[in-house]
């Protein structure tokens, strides 16, 4: 597999501030003003789920939670719509991050697909119990969007965590 | 004696039992906020909280509308001066007319002594950005209670109304389309002055006039105003022209769509007008029966 045949790296202990920071700019991201655009990647969903998987001591059920609630309060949605979706992103890539890790980055993107899907989907779900019409299947392009950039995020997101390449010769690692 | 796990172990209650409580605490506060709007309080300090963040967001686009204003050609500039100075002749034929028609409506109305129209106070505002969520039809502008900005004020363009003010937040204001499904406004056709309400069509940015009696004088490309009986929108201000009728044997009310006047998703600079003041008491619910009670006596064929 994959995982034996690449090189690992050790990667150095991780900063929340640095954690807070993606989560903050990701929001930033989804703020903007995109109007009706289809296929526009769930970018906070897309962070939550990286660091669930990369993170899971340090980003919880919990965050994922109350940076829903700000999704939906800079909306103007439903309050709890995108906080009860993401409690949920944020639990199924807690119970897979084992898993995850463990396949090539394509093979991790479509296990986050899936996540996103689901995540959507409750969301959806929650918006038609309340009332609102099926938006269209160009909805869940946003996801799709988003899984494609999963190899992208995982080399950004690593970044501040990597070594410098420099080889020491006096070193056997 | 219990047997502990050391606490170097411990990672606090299982993911499934974080899952529940979170998962219940937001079905909560979508029930609160959807059923009760007890959840408004919520929702304000979180929108205080993502204020600033919505502002560094929309700069991106702000910055490009400004470049593009900065590079706009001599030749554009110049035929919207053509066409303005061709507007203001209009206009400045009408304004010549209207100050007699003014003078001959204040005779009239103190001949009726009828209650004088006063012109409300409005505020110029701009649209910020439209919601994300698909769900609703909704923007947000960039006045709030700070500027004296009330929910349930109308909110209209230089064509016909836009929607009304539905949140209001110290420095923005939510103001959900007249196009939203959950959005009703009170009209009536130009033509013969049929009251009817309008109801939002949602995703398809039209409109539907649901509710009217299948012979129902209406016809296509009339023009629907506010009728004003409620009180929010004043009088007269166009709303929607009608595009299509289907009237079913099968179904006690005629199927009506419309196309909304105004540029719902066009416009940026709107304005808010200010609710009217000094209405009338609402009469009391005895009262209200016994006013309803005569009305059933009246033939049929006397609709309004």
């Amino acid at each position: 597999m994959a995982y034996f045949e690449q090189p690992q790296r050790i990667l150095l202990p991780v900063n929340v501030g640095y954690m807070a920071l993606t989560v903050v700019l990701a929001l930033l991201f989804n703020l903007m003003p995109w109007h009706d655009l289809v296929g526009v990647p769930d970018m906070v969903a897309l962070v939550l789920a990286f660091w669930c998987v990369h993170q899971p001591r340090k980003m919880g059920i919990g965050a994922a939670w109350f940076v829903g609630l700000m999704m939906d309060a800079g909306n103007g949605a439903l309050l709890g719509q995108h906080a009860f979706g993401y409690a949920f992103l944020a639990f199924g890539a807690i119970s897979l991050h084992r898993r995850i890790l463990w396949f090539s980055q394509w093979q991790q993107a479509a296990h986050v697909l899936i996540l996103l899907l689901v995540c959507q989907a409750l969301m959806l779900a929650v918006g038609m119990i309340a009332g609102s019409p099926f938006p269209g299947i160009g909805y869940f392009a946003g996801s799709l969007v988003a899984a494609a950039l999963w190899p992208i995020a995982s080399f950004v997101l690593l970044l501040p965590q990597r070594r410098p390449d420099s080889i020491d010769e006096n070193r056997p690692i | 004696m219990s047997y502990q796990p050391p606490p170097f172990f411990s990672r606090g209650p299982a993911p499934v039992v974080r899952l529940g409580f979170f998962v219940s605490l937001a079905v909560l506060l979508m029930v609160l906020d959807a059923r009760f709007r007890y959840a408004e309080a919520v929702r304000e300090t979180l929108a205080l909280l993502a204020y600033p963040l919505q502002r560094i967001a929309l700069a991106p686009s702000e910055l490009l509308g400004g470049a593009s204003g900065f590079f706009t050609t001599q030749v554009a500039l110049k035929r919207e001066n053509e066409q303005l100075k061709s507007k203001e002749l209009v206009a400045a034929s009408d304004l010549l007319t209207v100050e007699a028609l003014r003078a001959e409506n204040a005779q009239l109305r103190h001949v009726l002594e009828a209650r004088e129209r006063i012109p409300r106070p409005a505020t110029v505002a701009e649209i910020l950005y439209q919601g994300r969520d698909p769900f609703s039809r909704r923007v947000v502008i960039d006045k709030g209670s700070g500027q004296g900005i009330e929910a349930g004020q109308a909110v209209i363009d230089d064509v016909g109304v836009i929607g009304q003010v539905t949140r209001v937040y110290p420095w923005v204001a939510e103001v959900t389309l007249i196009t939203d499904k959950e959005q009703r406004t009170p009209v009536e056709v130009v033509r013969n002055g049929l009251r009817a309400v309008i109801y939002g069509g949602g995703d398809k940015g039209t409109l539907d006039l649901s509710y009217t009696a299948t012979n129902a004088d209406v016809q296509a490309d009339d023009l629907l105003v506010t009728s004003g009986i409620d009180g929010t929108y004043p009088p007269g201000l166009p709303v929607a022209k009608v595009t299509k009728i289907e009237r079913d044997a099968a179904s006690y009310f005629a199927k009506i769509t419309c196309i909304p006047a105004a540029g719902t998703d066009q416009n940026r600079q709107v304005l808010v007008l200010a609710r009217e003041t000094g209405l009338p008491a609402r009469p009391l619910e005895g009262e209200a029966q016994s006013v309803t009670a005569p009305k059933q006596k009246r033939p049929k064929g006397g609709k309004n």
